[in-house]
């Protein structure tokens, strides 16, 4: 059978002020007529690229040659009139971020029309009909309205299905979704992962899945193609791939990936255990914190400010040396809680005790001398660094705020001895951040934070940036550094996966309450509430005769509006009061087993 | 204990080791900028120009305000012109005015004056702009508010009856020159620091800084006033030539420089009043002055490009 899509020798160029970048090196690849083939590797190995020059999409700098056949013609490098009737009717494509891909001026169910209309000659009437079922097909609930909404009033998920729509309305033969899942929350990942799934078997259209996750792609691709440097290193069959991958880079991409049914890691740092002096020693307590932010809304003379419950009512202890996981989906409060104990978010309510000495109301004099004791690690590491400072200032910050007492030469030393602790070159202190990789970054991020050897370092996201391969290493970094000094961590992740190998305990949020707090076992083995169970069952393995064989129980309600005090009673619906203003009844955490904490929900 | 005996040795051992120098943002840019043609072809230009006006007035044969009535609005010699009343002679290489001064001295002196005026200006709007619009946008809140309505209503001020009768009270005092174009062209730069204060308030590394300790006026000097560096310094080259207009503008008004100091404003002026009879006292220092200002305009354009982070 002739592929739908041949490539062969494809070499991609970009000219840059540094130098030609090779993006893509003399690669072959084919396509065939209603498959799957996932296509997967780290940042930086070219994938996205390969597949934007086949589509004569580069940047203005890059440059494609080689040969790219679509059923048998020769589409690379033809000009943009006769590629446009094949871009977007016959090869669509789908991107990361569902927001920057859309018009913001046009209603949805416009830009799917004009998709349409763009390449078949249909009536109005006709385009409008198409659209409906396209997205009815998408599941997109109550498409009729969604039509006229704007991509700014829908959510995530919603956008990327819509994106979905518009990419499948012309009926393509093959479609191309780079990272389609990236940017979303799991139980999205899941929803739409279906939906594409679903699309292939009825549609019979082929699909190229570019990604990053072996999860997805388990769960997604029937061939495999690995990615490196812009070269394939290895391809086969899915369960060639998974279960004997031939190549050691195969074999370090699925072994560094976290997974939900591996909480040990083998051949890695592990968690230290709890030792049992400590266990008494109270570090922090939280009692009934709350993080109201002043919404306002309504028309110009009479507004109305209602409160944006960002984090509402939370409780809980931690102990010197433990390391509680939060997770929950975006939008559920947990940077908001950290910020809020870190007193960086001013909050609106509630107590923080630390070290048996009440914090709630300190002055600025006391929020600085605490810095000392509790310091963060933040997500995206080139944005928490000062693209203007050296790293080693970068580091020195800290101790230079909060130990003024020290030379500037003993700062130095320690800035050295910090570095090399974490594993970097202390002769690269005068180096900038633009200058290292986003591995590297999040090292020296770690070392800003451990360097005034505080009691309590809160990761926020801390490796969610980063590539599966570094992203084991830091986590390797973080439990290293946690031993040896006997740290408490808040370890805040969307990945379940992670969170189970790093934490202790591990808190469930969502929409600003706890819904789940149990020990790290327990909490994946005997979850009980039906979101927690929702989050566990749609984490990805890379495992795919296990992704295949998964039941399909997802949540199917959408993360509602924190501004809608219903929505926190999404699982207790029989003591809800209908009315999104109302007051309503918050559900309480009951002890179902030795601290294992659940809050009440309504028997399914 | 993070500093173990062996780590600190390591540590010493390391110090001793050739510490590798970072690129820094401003060598990239410096980079980028000496790469454009359009850029350091006018610096140089302008070098040229600012050296001239410092140092040929020292061994010129003519003073700027030496008069001269035998030579009264003679043409340079290479003028092509043939109905002109006289020839100039010697080094008169522009002419002369209808003083008999010579003209080309008088240009130097103007450049002086008017790069003076330009530079001091915007320095002082820099100065003031930059840290009222850093506190401004970094405080915000009922500060900023009230800091920023402070400015509009300075906007509103209408400008030259501002400078007239600042000129008028205190008679024609050269220096109140850049106090006064210095004190309207501030407004500008305090609003393009605050927005940029704004959207950097935003970014982590703020954050990162706040939980590392460093109080507020740490922050500013540190985080916020280096990072708005860029987008300020294209302003401030493009300030330049606006105050040289705005001093021009006054001038040509008779409310800047006094005889027999001169400036651009002044020579044009004259060179405009005698446009007919002699034009190279018009044509020479508007001449010099586009130039000077296409300089200006086009080092802003490169620096813009330099320092554009998009391009990173």
């Amino acid at each position: 059978m002739a592929p739908i899509l041949e490539i062969r020798n494809l070499d991609v160029r970009f000219s840059t002020p540094d130098g030609e970048v090779h993006a893509v090196k003399n690669l072959d690849l084919a396509v065939g007529e209603g498959e799957c083939l996932g296509v997967v590797g780290e940042s930086g190995s070219g994938k996205s690229q390969l597949f934007l020059g086949a589509m004569g999409l580069l940047a203005s700098n890059g440059r494609a040659t080689g040969s790219v056949k679509y059923r048998g013609d020769e589409i690379l490098n033809i000009s943009q009139n006769r590629l446009n009737k094949i871009r977007g009717s016959t090869i669509t494509m789908i991107f990361q971020d569902p927001l920057t891909s859309l018009t913001p001026h046009m209603t949805v169910g416009a830009q799917i029309m004009e998709a349409l209309r763009a390449h078949q000659n249909v009536s109005s009437g006709e385009a409008e009909k198409r659209t409906l079922e396209i997205l009815d097909l998408v599941r997109i609930s109550e498409a009729r309205q969604r039509m006229d909404q704007y991509p700014h009033e829908l959510s995530g998920g919603t956008r990327q299905r819509v994106m979905i729509a518009m990419a499948t309305v012309c009926g393509p033969d093959l479609l191309i979704a780079d990272e389609p899942t990236t940017a979303v929350d799991v139980t999205v990942q899941a929803q739409i992962l279906d939906i594409m799934r679903d699309l292939q078997k009825e549609l019979k259209t082929a699909i190229v899945m570019i990604s990053h996750d072996m999860g997805v792609i388990a769960g997604m691709a029937d061939r495999v193609q690995v990615m490196r440097e812009g070269e394939i290193v290895e391809a086969g069959p899915v369960d060639e791939i998974f279960y004997r991958p031939k190549h050691t880079y195969t074999k370090t991409l699925l072994d560094a990936m976290p997974r939900l049914d591996r909480p040990m890691r083998e051949g890695h740092v592990g968690l230290s255990p709890l030792s049992t002096i400590s266990a008494d020693q109270q570090l922090l307590n939280v009692e009934d914190l709350k993080v109201y932010f002043p919404i306002r809304s309504g028309g110009f003379l009479f507004r109305k400010t209602k409160p944006l419950r960002a984090v509402d009512g939370v409780s809980f202890r931690l102990r010197q040396g433990e390391t509680l996981g939060i997770v929950g989906e975006s939008g559920c409060g947990k940077s908001t809680l950290a910020r809020a104990i870190l007193k960086l978010a001013p909050k609106s309510d509630g107590k923080v005790v630390w070290c048996g000495r009440d914090v709630t109301f300190s002055n600025d004099a006391e929020v600085r001398a605490l810095r000392k004791e509790f310091q963060i690690v933040f997500q995206d590491p080139l944005a928490s660094l000062d693209p203007r400072m050296t790293i080693g200032e970068s580091i020195a910050e800290p101790l230079r705020s909060l130990k003024p007492e020290l030379s500037a030469d003993a700062a130095t030393q320690e800035v050295r001895a910090m570095m090399q602790h974490v594993g970097l070159e202390p002769a690269s202190i005068n180096r900038y951040p633009h200058e290292f990789s986003g591995g590297q970054n999040q090292r020296v991020g770690i070392a800003r934070a451990m360097i005034v050897k505080p009691k309590l370092v809160i990761c926020d996201e801390a490796v969610s940036a980063l590539d599966v391969s570094i992203q084991s290493q830091i986590v390797d970094l973080i439990l290293k550094l946690q031993a040896e000094f006997n740290m408490s961590l808040i370890f805040i992740s969307h990945d379940l996966s992670i969170v189970r190998q790093v934490s202790h305990r591990v808190m469930v949020l969502y929409l600003g309450r706890i819904v789940e707090l149990a020990d790290r076992h327990a909490i994946y083995e005997d979850p009980r509430h039906p979101y927690t169970r929702a989050l566990i069952s749609a984490v990805l393995t890379p495992d795919p005769k296990a992704e295949r064989s998964k039941s399909h129980d997802r949540l199917v309600s959408e993360l509602a509006s924190p501004l809608d005090t219903r929505a926190q009673l999404a699982f207790l619906k029989s003591h809800m009061i209908d009315d999104a203003d109302a007051e309503q009844y918050r559900p309480q955490l009951q002890e179902v087993a030795p601290g294992h904490f659940v809050a009440e929900f309504d028997p399914e | 204990m993070i500093a173990t005996g062996a780590s600190i040795q390591n540590a010493e051992v390391m110090m001793r080791a050739q510490v590798v120098q970072g690129r820094s943002l401003w060598v990239d840019a410096r980079n980028r900028l000496l790469r454009n043609r359009a850029a350091v072809a006018s610096m140089v230009l302008l070098g040229i120009i600012a050296l001239m006006a410092l140092f040929v007035p020292l061994f010129w044969p003519y003073a700027y305000n030496a008069v001269d009535y035998d030579h009264i609005s003679c043409a340079p010699d290479w003028w092509p012109e043939e109905s002109v009343m006289c020839r100039a002679g010697g080094l008169h290489i522009f002419g002369t005015d209808d003083l008999g001064r010579d003209l080309f001295v008088r240009i130097l002196y103007g450049a002086r004056i008017s790069l003076a005026v330009g530079l001091a200006a915007t320095l002082v709007s820099l100065f003031i702009g930059v840290t009222y619009g850093a506190i401004s946008g970094y405080i915000g809140g009922r500060l900023d508010e009230f800091m920023m309505r402070f400015v509009d209503i300075l906007y509103s001020l209408p400008f030259i009856f501002f400078v007239i009768i600042l000129m008028v009270v205190f008679q024609q005092n050269f220096f109140l020159l850049f106090v006064a174009i210095g004190a309207v062209e501030w407004l500008t730069m305090a609003r393009i620091v605050r927005g940029q204060t704004l959207s950097l308030k935003q970014k982590e590394f703020i954050e990162a800084a706040r939980a590392a300790g460093v109080g507020t006026f740490g922050i500013i000097r540190k985080h916020i006033v280096p990072n708005v560096v860029g987008p300020v310094i294209v302003y401030v080259t493009l300030t330049i030539p606006t105050v040289i207009l705005s001093e021009s503008f006054l001038s040509f008004l008779g409310l800047g420089i006094r005889e027999p100091l001169t400036s651009w404003g002044v020579l044009i002026k004259d060179g405009a009043d005698q446009m007919e009879s002699a034009s190279w006292t018009l044509v020479f220092p508007a001449a010099i002055m586009a130039i000077t200002l296409f300089c200006f305009n086009f080092i802003g354009d490169g620096l813009r490009d330099a320092l554009d982070p998009k391009d990173r």
